[in-house]
């Protein structure tokens, strides 16, 4: 059930803010869409990766000759073999620290368990699996590092020679020591998040072939097409010689933002000749794809006796695992979002990642916003509990206003419309639910989150889109996005489908192609509809202003006496169809396309302590509430109802934005309830998808999203990204809702019930 | 390995294949019946994408092998839709936004087939009941309930 709560003097529109059924959804029902890996080339060789068994290790020796013998082995390639096995580490902003590189197959030392090796390449895939088992590599174990703060102290084992602090990013804003010698009510709190898997359905998979003008091609499920330049760094061929496709996605969650199959397709392609398939298993993705950042964050906080925050003191520790990827920029944004949705003016914040020897932590959905709900939202129910206010009225009591400052600097330029998010929730929730027996605590849950969207301004980001109009009338797109599953192309196509007055039907969008669709940036940082949507929005506004030239040219009419209507441009004498308004701008010199780039604001980086006037382009809040019903005798968590409120200041498609917030309160209710990737000493038990507990229909409650449009947002018809803040809440919902039940909160992710019944114990109410 | 040869009605048409005969039925679908309608996911049993219908049961193709189902009568989604028109379960998932990336939603429509053919009485806990072997990352399956739920009440059973 969705209900939408609409500003006052929208701009009225057909296509736009109407719950518009998804072209690709259609496709998708079908059964007609090809993912990346439904293409299969005559004569086309597979390849598979040899990975590490150790999490720790030099190796010794390295010998394919065994493995070469297999009948149909065509090639194994180690890490000599590739051209470029280096690739380069780019945290821009992070100045100071060691900034090892990762390696496409690593050639004397292992860093974590499943960390590649080898690549072998067969004409089949029986052929690759008994080659596989036949690579020889001898591994001398080396001591290993699991815990990220005993990775930080002096004699811990080096996970790369520069030591083992990655990153560090702190805030300091006003005096906190001050605030709280002066405080009438400190708070303290300690917090653990663990890692966990993107668990999409589509493995990560493509094909690869070599054209005749000698391009590397690569078809492949991937976030973003533009690491067709790292790809052509590592086989040493200029960017031009490589092309990425990346068809609809069977999910990404920014596991799919790094690269996974696509250099080894290159290299395979490169010196075979012959197109090359690759798809890892489930159990590789699991075992060695790189995961969410498990974080321990301790906060003290200060308030007022009527709970107004005076001031955080917020420690954190980050595992980055064994490699860099992006761990540099999740830290940022854990810091960044420390505070959460409130404003507070003494803040000090210090934040580190450390290297082990676990799995590399890299982009999920959420990235870094995400962790830090557990600890602001615990820290604002402790202060509401501390004071003896309710815990909604000292939300709405702290909650940003437009023009506060967050405390890295930034002011906050677009409504804050927190409270209504909470009203909206707290409404909606409605009455508690009986317990079903009386061994089993009702408990209700609130919690409220804040995340930018948008790449952080130092990125220099931009979006480029092209619109054209065919003779037959139709609309074309092109726009080199990649589709995660999110109706990242449909809300393109609605876009300019309201600007030129078509039926969306009549727009054809060409997306995801690095050589042939202008290039718009990574489906990552809820960045995609706020940065390709304005491009399209830009371009469409300019190809309308043609259209509308090229009429006055053809008939002598003033532009100002024109408009684009339903079929066409309306004229004085009526409507000019679409398919002679091209020809008259054919024939008067008027272009019948437009590209157009949109360009992010800007900043200077920042190192170290965050402090800028511009960080990231805009915010999106919300606002979750849940019903919990706890089983004294287990501490079984069973979610009843979830209710989540965001304000979305408009949206695009309502249907997609509705299924964007339920998706991601699920993949939530994972995060709080059930996942998590084990880990013995750095080996990573979690090898198989049943081991790995991702919710099912039947442990789902009932969801209700409450849509709410404040009007205000940086993208296309004021749109805020709503692709990832909803996932930040869920896991202090359900804390809250059980501390609710049984009188003590669960402070460790996941709440399994052993660690549930601890607190059915200590909340002293079973 | 030695090749076997299958046969099996797929989709109302009979259809022979030559593979090892540890083939998997996901895997002998695709590559000996080009049915790139089902997609494999985890090939361990556990996510449910490859949810083919055999003889009417829903059962997942990567933990059946293609030899065990020679004679059977297999049904994925192909089997839905009328050409290009969508079948009433196909046009309620349209309708409440259940397909999103789309890669669970041939098994998932195979599952809630299997549950509209039952003659059970379709309620939303029914629904999410049935659809537990099947794993949906992207849509918190509220959208599959509603859709499956909508299609009973109209009598659907394809």
């Amino acid at each position: 059930m969705t209900e939408t709560v609409q500003h006052r003097g929208a701009e009225t529109t057909r296509v736009v803010n109407t719950e518009v059924k998804r072209q690709d959804s259609r496709e998708k029902l079908l059964g007609k869409t090809r993912y990346a890996g439904d293409f299969d080339i005559a004569g086309q060789l597979y390849a598979k990766l040899v990975r590490a068994p150790m999490p720790s290790a030099r190796i010794v020796s390295k010998d394919a000759s065994a493995a070469m013998e297999v009948p149909g082995v065509v090639a194994v390639f180690f890490g000599e073999d590739v051209p470029n096995n280096e690739i380069p580490t780019n945290t821009a902003g992070i100045k100071g620290r060691p900034q090892p590189p990762s390696w496409v197959l690593t050639t004397e030392r292992v860093r974590y368990h499943g960390e590649p090796v080898a690549l072998v390449v067969a004409e089949n895939t029986r052929a690759l699996a008994a080659a596989e088992a036949l690579v020889d590599i001898e591994y001398e174990p080396l001591p290993v590092v699991s815990d990220p703060e005993a990775a930080l102290e002096d004699g811990s084992p080096l996970v790369h020679e520069g030591g083992n602090l990655l990153s560090e990013w702190n805030i300091d804003r006003g005096d906190v020591d001050k605030a709280f010698a002066d405080a009438p009510v400190v708070v303290e709190g300690s917090y653990e998040a663990q890692v966990v898997d993107h668990a999409y359905l589509e493995p990560e998979t493509g094909i690869g072939w070599l054209d005749d003008e000698g391009v590397i091609n690569i078809k492949v499920s991937t976030q973003e097409i533009e690491h067709y330049r790292r790809i052509a760094h590592v086989v040493g061929l200029p960017d031009s010689k490589v092309r990425v496709q990346a068809p609809y996605l069977g999910g990404g969650f920014g596991g799919k933002e790094d690269m996974t199959v696509e250099p080894y397709i290159a290299l395979a392609v490169q010196r075979t000749g012959r197109p090359v398939k690759m798809t890892w298993t489930r159990q590789e993705s699991l075992t060695a794809r790189a995961k969410r950042h498990p974080v321990r964050m301790r906060y003290r906080t200060a308030a007022t006796e009527d709970g107004k925050l005076l001031a955080h003191d917020i420690d954190i520790v980050s595992d980055a695992g064994a490699y860099p990827l992006l761990s540099g920029f999740v830290l940022l944004y854990i810091t960044l979002n420390a505070t959460g949705p409130y404003r507070c003016d003494n803040v000090r914040v210090r934040s580190r990642a450390a290297f082990t020897n676990n799995t590399p932590g890299s982009a999920f959905r959420g990235f870094g916003g995400m962790q830090p709900v557990l600890g602001y939202e615990g820290q604002i129910d402790k202060v509401a509990d501390a004071t003896g206010k309710d815990r909604v009225e000292v939300r709405k009591r702290n909650a940003y206003k437009r023009g506060d400052r967050i405390p890295a600097g930034q002011p906050i330029e677009t409504a804050v419309w927190l409270e209504q998010c909470i009203d909206a929730v707290m409404e909606a929730i409605g009455p508690r639910p009986e317990p079903s027996s009386p061994e089993h605590r009702v408990g209700l849950g609130l919690a409220c989150n804040v995340q930018p969207y948008g790449r952080v301004a130092w990125m220099n980001d931009s979006a480029s889109a092209w619109v054209g109009c065919e003779r037959d009338g139709g609309v074309v797109v092109r726009c080199g996005v990649p589709d995660v599953g999110g109706g990242q192309v449909s809300s393109l196509a609605q876009i300019a489908a309201e600007v030129l007055h078509v039926p969306v039907e009549n727009v054809t969008v060409h997306f995801g192609d690095s050589s042939r669709t202008p290039l718009a940036g990574r489906t990552t940082a809820t960045r995609q509809l706020y940065m390709s949507g304005n491009a399209v929005l830009s371009a469409a506004r300019e190809l309308r202003a043609q259209l509308i030239e090229g009429v006055a040219k053809a008939t002598g009419c003033a532009e100002h006496e024109l408009t684009l209507a339903e079929g066409g441009v309306l004229t004085p004498d009526g409507v000019v169809p679409l398919p002679e308004v091209v020809a008259m701008c054919m024939a008067n010199g008027v272009a019948i396309n437009a590209m157009k780039t949109f360009f992010a604001p800007t900043a200077k980086p920042v190192t170290q302590l965050i402090d800028s006037e511009r960080i990231v382009p805009d915010f999106t809040f919300g606002a979750h509430a849940a019903y919990v019903e706890v089983d004294t005798r287990t501490g079984q968590v069973r979610p009843l109802r979830y209710v989540a409120a965001h304000d979305v200041g408009r949206a695009i498609n309502p249907l997609s934005v509705r299924g964007q917030i339920e998706g991601a309160i699920v993949q939530g209710l994972g995060y709080a309830l059930s996942e998590r990737i084990v880990y013995d000493e750095a080996v990573n038990l979690t090898g198989a998808f049943y081991q790995y507990a991702i919710p099912t229909a039947a442990d789902c409650p009932e969801i209700e999203v409450k849509v709410l449009e404040s009007g205000e947002g940086v993208g296309p018809f004021n749109a805020r990204g709503i692709g990832e803040p909803p996932i930040g809440p869920c896991a202090s919902t359900i804390a809250s809702a059980v501390e609710d039940a049984v009188g003590a909160r669960p402070t460790t992710l996941p709440m399994l019930a052993e660690r549930v019944l601890k607190c059915v114990d200590e909340g002293g109410r079973a | 390995m030695s090749h076997v040869e299958t046969r099996m009605t797929l989709n109302g048409k009979e259809v022979t294949g030559h593979a090892p005969a540890d083939t998997t039925l996901v895997r002998w679908l695709r590559e000996q019946a080009h049915a790139y309608e089902v997609k494999e996911g985890c090939n361990e049993g556990t996510c449910g994408t490859c949810t083919v219908l055999v003889d009417g049961k829903a059962t997942t193709g990567c933990t059946t092998l293609a030899v065990q189902v020679d004679g059977a009568r297999v049904e994925t989604s192909a089997c839905l839709a009328d050409g290009d028109e969508l079948s009433p379960l196909q046009a309620k998932f349209w309708e409440t936004g259940a397909a999103q990336c789309g890669f669970c939603t041939q098994g998932m429509l195979m599952s809630a087939v299997e549950l509209l053919r039952s003659g059970e009485k379709v309620t939303p806990a029914k629904v999410r009941e049935h659809l537990h072997g099947n794993l949906c990352r992207c849509t918190g399956y509220q959208a599959i309930v509603n859709a499956v739920v909508a299609a009973a009440e109209e009598g659907a059973t394809r």
